[in-house]
């Protein structure tokens, strides 16, 4: 068998690899747990400050927060909760792939297990979070 | 293909290819082991934080008519109770803590120039330990009567 010909139907099948990492799941997982950190953190600076005005005056506070009832930033946060739960629940397969004698070896599947716990909580989730939006802007409640 | 492989390969043989070592040199060893105490910190503010923050989004947006109900008479009949000031308090530090070096390895990541991180680790920490302390103080300072 020559080593030669094979890798000559390599090159006339595909162009050249490029330099793109594919790490399928293992990478695309860790570039949504940067992406959603990052997310949730800033937001935490903006949610500090906004909490701050309850020191300022019953008025302020309640003015900022009355924001966070409008139905388009509802959306935002039904947003924000779904990034704080896939960085929570891929958090905790990061520890059990660094800790779990087997964990590396089922880090795929239990990113596909944490990705049904998401949906399986996000469909509910949102929906109850949108709800009380919806009552209280359409005045059923 | 490397000349170790062509010489210990062969173009025939049927030997296991030869992987070199990595270039990377011997781990040095440096004083002190912060960046050991930052991955541990890292996993075990993280495992506290899914239970304080996934409890406070649960509170704040799903419970008894969710975001809607929150104003200034809410918050202050949740801080006349001492365990959530403490839960309040212990998510403010570690969420901001945990971010903060999340932030930082990014920061080491992608950044090229030293000055670039100097600098942006500079406007992190700054930020960090404002946010930090006007929560705190907040939380402290609280006056329901106000």
């Amino acid at each position: 068998m020559s080593s030669v010909a094979p890798s000559q139907a390599t090159k006339a099948k595909s162009r050249p690899a490029g330099t793109l990492y594919r790490g399928r799941e293992g990478m695309w997982s860790w570039v949504a747990h940067r992406i959603t950190g990052v997310l949730t953190f800033f937001f935490l600076f903006a949610h500090v400050l906004d909490t701050a005005l309850v020191r300022v005056s019953p008025e302020s506070y309640d003015k900022v927060i009355d924001t966070y009832k409008n139905p388009v930033v509802n959306l935002m946060e039904i947003g924000l909760v779904g990034a704080v739960l896939y960085h929570a629940l891929n958090g905790i397969r990061i520890i059990l792939v660094d800790f779990w004698a087997k964990g590396p070896r089922y880090q795929r599947l239990m990113l596909w297990i944490i990705v049904a716990v998401w949906v399986a909580v996000m469909v509910p989730g949102a929906f109850f979070m949108f709800k009380h939006t919806v009552e209280v802007w359409t005045g059923s409640k | 293909m490397t000349d170790q492989q062509m010489t210990s390969g062969g173009m025939h043989s049927s030997l296991p290819p030869v992987i070199e070592a990595p270039r990377s040199a011997p781990r040095r060893r440096t004083r002190t082991n912060t960046e050991l105490y930052a991955w541990v910190f890292m996993r075990v503010s993280g495992l506290l934080l899914v239970v304080l923050v996934l409890g406070h989004l649960f509170i704040m947006n799903i419970l008894a008519g969710g975001v809607q109900r929150i104003n200034f008479a809410f918050v202050a009949g949740r801080w006349a109770s001492p365990f959530w000031q403490t839960w309040d308090l212990l998510m403010l530090w570690l969420a901001m803590i945990h971010g903060t070096n999340g932030l930082r390895t990014i920061i080491n990541d992608y950044t090229r120039r030293d000055a670039t991180r100097f600098w942006l680790k500079a406007v992190l920490y700054t930020a960090t330990v404002l946010t930090i302390a006007l929560g705190t103080l907040v939380i402290f300072t609280f006056d329901p009567s106000i």
